[in-house]
């Protein structure tokens, strides 16, 4: 018997261990989730719609969705042939353009606008491509929003979006 | 923290460090070779149950910063999306907002046992001391906290305890603006008090450190009063005093987790669930339970400057116990006339606590001056008094000896104990804002009363159609979105039918290119527009009077439930004052008795405090088509718009009821394996001579 006492006796400090260390991890959820993103903000992440009419032919316009800018640029037919005539395997992300626009939009361009080196917002009309330029650290955009030259490694991103007519997009 | 450590590390990398910074020998000497008297009994719990209550207040307290904006304009907001869109927001507030009744709940049992056992007396002055300080900043951010909320409550606390400060002769008005930084309680104030809020928690702490720490030097006193003098009258810190600690505190949070998840409005007042709001002060304000003894001191004083120096000087009093006490036996075990007048000035504290519930008027007063009379006249008369008359029963040699002598009685008084605690916390106020004269609402049959309620989802969508139908001509829905119609615990729309009823409602929007506001119809993600452009408007299309917002009305209306009923209702679960007050209002439109004078523009109703009341009669039979064949009557309507508030005020219900009995279920398992665990750990303490021969049976049972 002597030896069975111990081992009931350790099973019990485990067991309650154990217990107190669920207990303590279950307490964590609550204080950890919190700082997600709340039920309004999730709601007020829902799609948006744009209407592209006002734009002309040349102009950059800046929405915002889920707080982000987004740049939506109607190509002039020269930003277009421009952005299609570079090698696509010279660029340092390669992409071609048409994958960066949608079928029978092509003048269309929607793109996050945050530099993807460390998020600051380039200008449009700027830098060396007819595209965009970050003032921060002086990446450069072409006319796609892809990286053609500075520190940004990666293209402006595509926001997830559809056109609902020929002049409306819903942005999400 | 009591001198130099005994404690070796053995790892090497320890060894170094230890040299240079011996903070592990602080540690071990002070929580694990610490040595604590063998005979402590559970009133020495408390310590180790407030040390973690001021955790679970600065944890849960930090956290919900993250989400509060302390501005008159947002706070009151904040709070109500706080619980509502927050991921477990309502449960880190309920859980801050009980855990400051469970911190006092706790502190009052601690001080009345250093009162009981004499433990402020030589060498523990200092540390005595130290706790009033603590008591007192306690209270300063108790009350700081309660304002933050920006409820009525909040706001008329905020405008009466500032107002305690202009009774000082000559400097008062100068000081009382200077708290406020205005004219009045307003934006200003509000900020500082978030600020200190947020401040004093660490200076308590710090406090806490240095009680500790007194602690520590001078030794733990114990129920014989008499000091340790051997090795045999102490045990180690850990395991001892740590598992018998740990068992207590799971007791303790069970307890807790009752109000947080059960009843977590019990403690508070339906007023504060109403905007603050400088022109109206409730018809019945009253503090928080763990104030209203000092509360009804200051009340009981007719003369102002002298009700504010009684309320101080009950406190600061305190402080002298140690020299107001002129015995020289600690313990009121061997005190037997002190162990009487103990008893009585509980109970004479308790009675002011009622008393401070209660309107300030006829025989409450009264008894309110009787008993701080005493309260004094213990302290002042009483105390010295006896020291110099009793003669004490003889007193043990050792603890040991003691221990040996007696086995029993502890028990059968932490049983006494507890219930005089918990008469203690049942001695809060229920809430007054409703009808004092008028007779009492029907308590009905809720679906979601008791610990497994749940909502009726059919229930909720008619509810919802009285309210589209008939209130929100008046009455606005502000802090809701429709995108909770289909969120989980409440009507069960689909989103088909979110975006549908949304797209039937206009919401402004704007400004566009040209800088115009213009109109768009609603999606999920907008509030429920109001039916008025503002206050203003809606007061002069209404005759004057504001229809509330139904937000939170079913948390912000209830009635004076009365004894011994509110302390039923902390063991039933009753926590549908506010919907039986509704039902009763919308059913309580009757024809006004002959001699009542029934202002013009207003109506009569049974149910509401006054009688005359703004809002015309609502409903009548037939007026809303229910498609799922519910009859179709008055009853009907108003039990339903009345369930639909109900979730509309508390949409996280069902979810609060379903955690709170998995965390009631882990407690009392936890409780079962800390008991058996602390039972094994003392088992060679409690049983040495059986151990030493290896003959008990029972020392091979868990």
């Amino acid at each position: 018997m002597s030896s069975a006492e111990p081992t009931r006796r350790d099973f019990l400090y485990i067991a309650t261990g154990a217990m107190g260390a669920i207990g303590a991890a279950a307490t964590l959820v609550p204080l950890i989730t919190q700082m997600n993103p709340d039920a309004s903000t999730i709601a007020a992440g829902a799609p948006i719609e744009v209407d592209l009419a006002p734009i002309a032919e040349g102009q950059v316009i800046k929405v915002f969705w889920r707080g982000k800018p987004i740049f939506i640029s109607h190509r002039t037919k020269k930003e277009i042939d421009e952005a299609r005539a570079v090698p696509v395997n010279s660029l340092p992300d390669p992409q071609p353009d048409e994958a960066r626009v949608k079928p029978g939009h092509d003048q269309w361009l929607v793109v996050i606008g945050i530099c993807t080196h460390l998020g600051c917002i380039p200008l449009a009309h700027q830098g060396d491509y007819d595209g965009w330029f970050c003032p921060c650290h002086g990446s450069q955009y072409d006319s796609s929003g892809r990286i053609r030259k500075g520190p940004a490694p990666a293209n402006l991103p595509l926001p997830p979006y559809a056109f609902i007519s020929d002049s409306k997009i819903q942005i999400g | 923290m009591s001198g130099t450590s005994s404690y070796q590390p053995q790892n090497a990398f320890l060894k170094w460090f230890e040299r240079r910074l011996p903070v592990l020998g602080l540690v071990h000497s002070s929580f694990i070779a610490y040595p604590t008297p063998r005979n402590l009994n559970y009133w020495w719990t408390f310590g180790g149950i407030l040390s973690f209550m001021l955790g679970v207040q600065i944890v849960t307290g930090v956290v919900l910063v993250m989400h509060y904006t302390p501005h008159v304009d947002f706070a009151f907001n904040s709070v109500e999306y706080l619980m509502r869109d927050v991921n477990y927001g309502w449960l880190l507030r309920y859980l801050h907002a009980n855990g400051a009744a469970m911190f006092f709940l706790a502190v009052y049992v601690h001080i009345f046992r250093g009162m009981y056992y004499g433990s402020y007396k030589a060498p523990r002055e200092v540390l005595w001391i130290l706790g009033v300080i603590i008591y007192l900043l306690m209270m300063a951010t108790g009350f700081m906290g309660y304002v933050l909320p920006w409820g009525q409550m909040s706001y008329w606390a905020a405008t009466v305890i500032t107002n305690l400060f202009s009774a000082i002769p000559l400097v008062g008005e100068p000081i009382v603006s200077w708290l406020w930084g205005g004219y009045s309680v307003g934006n200003p104030t509000l900020q500082r008090f978030f600020s200190l809020h947020y401040l004093l928690p660490f200076v308590i702490a710090g406090v806490v450190v240095l009680h500790v720490w007194a602690l520590h030097v001078v030794g733990q006193n114990n129920p014989t009063g008499v000091e340790p003098q051997s090795d045999k009258d102490t045990v180690p810190f850990t395991p001892y005093a740590t598992a018998k600690d740990a068992f207590f505190m799971a007791m303790f949070c069970i307890v807790y987790a009752w109000f947080v998840f059960y009843i977590p409005n019990y403690l508070g007042h339906p007023d504060n669930y109403i905007p603050a709001n400088p022109g109206v002060t409730p018809s019945h304000i009253v503090p928080e339970w763990y104030y209203l003894p000092f509360y009804a001191i200051l009340r009981s004083i007719p003369n102002k400057l002298l009700g504010v120096v009684a309320l101080f000087s009950s406190i600061l009093l305190l402080a002298f116990l140690p020299w107001l006490d002129t015995s020289r036996v600690r313990s009121a075990t061997y005190r037997p006339l002190y162990k009487q007048f103990f008893w009585i000035f509980v109970v004479v504290c308790i009675g002011l606590g009622w008393l401070g519930s209660k309107p300030a008027e006829g025989g409450y007063v009264w008894a309110s001056r009787i008993l701080t009379a005493w309260y004094f006249i213990h302290l002042l008369v009483v105390l010295p008094l006896l020291g110099l008359i009793e003669t004490p029963r003889p007193l043990p040699t050792s603890i040991s000896e003691a221990v040996l002598k007696k086995r029993k009685a502890g028990v059968a008084a932490l049983v006494l104990g507890i219930g005089i605690g918990l008469a203690g916390l049942l001695g809060s106020p229920m809430p007054a804002s409703a009808a004092e004269e008028a007779e009492k609402p029907p308590t009905l049959k809720w679906s979601f009363a008791g610990p497994f309620g749940t909502f009726d989802r059919a229930q909720l969508q008619r509810g919802f159609k009285v309210y589209r139908e008939v209130c929100q001509n008046c009455h606005s829905l502000k802090l809701l979105s429709f995108r909770n119609l289909g969120e989980p615990g409440g009507p069960g729309f689909t989103p088909a039918q979110v975006e549908a009823i949304a797209s039937e409602y206009k919401v402004k929007d704007g400004p566009n290119d040209q800088g115009e506001m213009f109109e768009r119809p609603a999606r999920p993600a907008d509030h429920f527009p109001p039916p008025f452009e503002n206050d203003a408007q809606a007061r002069q299309v209404n005759g004057g009077a504001l229809p509330p917002d139904m937000s939170v009305l079913a948390k912000a209306r209830g009635y004076e439930r009365g004894f011994p009923n509110f302390v039923f209702d902390v063991f039933t679960q009753y926590q549908e004052l506010g919907v039986d007050y509704i039902v009763a209002i919308l059913k309580g439109y009757e024809d006004p008795p002959k001699d009542f004078a029934l202002p013009p523009g207003t109506q009569y109703n049974k149910m509401f405090p006054g009688h005359a009341i703004g809002m015309r009669k609502p409903l009548v039979d037939k007026q809303v088509d229910y498609t799922d064949g519910t009859p179709q009557t008055v009853d009907q309507y108003a039990k339903d718009v009345a369930a639909f508030m109900m979730w509309a005020a508390e949409p996280h219900l069902e979810a609060r009821k379903r955690i709170g009995f998995q965390v009631l279920i882990y407690l009392i398992i936890f409780s079962g394996l800390l008991y058996f665990t602390k039972k094994k750990v003392w088992h060679e303490i409690e049983k040495p001579r059986e151990i030493a021969h290896g003959q008990d049976p029972r020392a091979t049972s868990l």
